[in-house]
């Protein structure tokens, strides 16, 4: 997900030694009881670094993720859903921003974030790696990724870090309106002309699986979650979020009158859940290591957009400058 | 040295009657721009009818290792609660 551990190489978060004891088990009696973290408060080290790189991580994939749905903006079938699609790709920036702000709580700077993204070093969620090809895919991003990336979020809004809830508070009042436009995209064209709904199930194919991979490796393939889970960083494992997504869709797919690909997805009554076919995690991981065309223009766009405004930077501080000189001068 | 343009923190009146709430921050360079950053961001939909901005650094603030004392002598003054006092009950309303 745009939270889950996606880099394996990440040191697992081990006490790091020197630090007092007592305080340690202070602030896991504050964390166990459900009480908020705040940034001037004393925490772990360990604590501080897996939030900096899963509250970072969650910034660059929604600001990354305004990406695939940018390159349809102009194409977009109609004023209102041009309209909508703008306002929605400007939340996604909005997500960014709060995220963003949070994790320089910690004590990362946003220059040092921005910096780490745009020179390959720090990873985002993979699902915008995949291209959007046609109008539908529009539709199957909002409908499907959005839909897990609020399977996430929901819970995330009880996080112990207090400036990480906050924004999460903040990002699911608004996810609820990307679903719905997504949904009603797909909708549309379900039931549209046979073209109109043959696209809408092309898309489902191929965004169905990658949105699955979204909430990350299964849960004995995950080797930090039981630590993440005991310091409330997370509230649920992978595997629990990812059942809720495919228990919540499968009827939503239903209603629209689209198959889903998986021949061994089947309600398991006993269960009381849907059980679904295996993941192909080996496609999961060269999507995460940047393999393939996507990523690498997803990178020279916004290494492009942060260049090209940097003499609107630059011209801002100028400004600032100069007024600045302007009321000394005045003081003195 | 970080070259990111100063923190300010930023507070919507929801509404006309209600305090200024605090809500993020934003990065500009004057304030300004920091409003107008703040618009763009927390205010999308109707969130306000106000907006303030403050750099972060102009803002002094309590330290949390000694909340404990700080507040402290609150909590044994129980007595500047009402429930405190019990009264007869024919006293109806008080
Ligand atoms: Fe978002
Ligand atoms: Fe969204």
């Amino acid at each position: 997900m745009y939270t889950t551990e996606l880099d394996k190489t990440a040191t697992a978060p081990t006490p790091i030694g020197g630090e007092d004891p007592a305080l340690i088990a202070a602030f896991e009696a504050r964390v166990a009881a459900d009480e908020f973290i705040e940034p001037k408060d004393w925490m772990p080290e360990a604590y501080r670094r897996t939030l900096t790189r899963q509250i970072s991580q969650h910034a660059h994939s929604e600001i990354v993720g305004m990406l695939p749905e940018g390159n349809w903006l102009t194409r977009a079938p109609s004023l209102k859903r041009k309209a909508i699609l703008l306002a929605k790709i400007q939340d996604e920036g909005g997500h960014g921003l709060y995220l963003y702000c949070a994790a320089e709580t910690l004590g990362t700077s946003r220059e040092q974030m921005i910096d780490a993204l745009h020179s390959g070093r720090a990873k985002y969620s993979t699902i915008f790696n995949y291209p959007t090809l046609n109008w539908a895919d529009i539709g199957a991003i909002g409908w499907l990724v959005d839909g897990a990336a609020i399977m996430n979020q929901v819970p995330l809004q009880r996080t112990s870090y207090g400036p990480y809830a906050r924004a999460m508070v903040r990002v699911c009042k608004e996810e609820s309106f990307h679903q719905r436009q997504g949904f009603d995209i797909m909708l549309a064209m379900a039931n549209g002309s046979p073209a109109q709904k043959a696209m809408a199930q092309d898309a489902l194919n191929r965004w169905w699986w990658p949105s699955l991979m979204m909430f990350g490796p299964s849960d004995d393939n995950s080797p930090n979650t039981a630590q993440s889970i005991r310091w409330r960083i997370k509230r649920e494992t992978n595997d629990e979020l990812r059942q809720k997504f495919v228990d919540a869709t499968v009827p939503q797919a239903e209603l629209l009158g689209l198959t889903i690909p998986d021949p061994a997805l089947k309600w398991n009554e006993e269960r009381g859940h849907y059980d679904f076919g295996e993941i192909e995690w080996d496609e999961f991981y060269a999507v995460v290591r940047g393999e393939g065309p996507t990523a690498k223009e997803r990178m020279k766009a916004r290494r492009a957009a942060w260049n090209d405004g940097a003499w609107v930077r630059a011209a801002a501080d100028a400004h600032e400058a100069k007024r600045a000189a302007r009321s000394a001068a005045a003081a003195a | 040295m970080s070259k990111d343009w100063p923190l300010w923190e930023v507070f919507v009146r929801a509404r006309g009657g209600l305090d200024h709430r605090h809500v993020g921050s934003v990065h500009a360079p004057d304030a300004e721009m920091a409003l107008r950053h703040a618009r763009d961001t927390y205010t999308r939909r109707m969130e306000g009818v106000s907006l303030w901005v403050v750099k972060s650094t102009d803002i002094a603030a309590s330290d949390p290792d000694q909340s404990g004392e700080l507040f402290e002598p609150a909590q044994s003054k129980i007595y500047r609660h009402p429930t405190f006092y019990e009264l007869p009950d024919a006293v109806k309303h008080m």
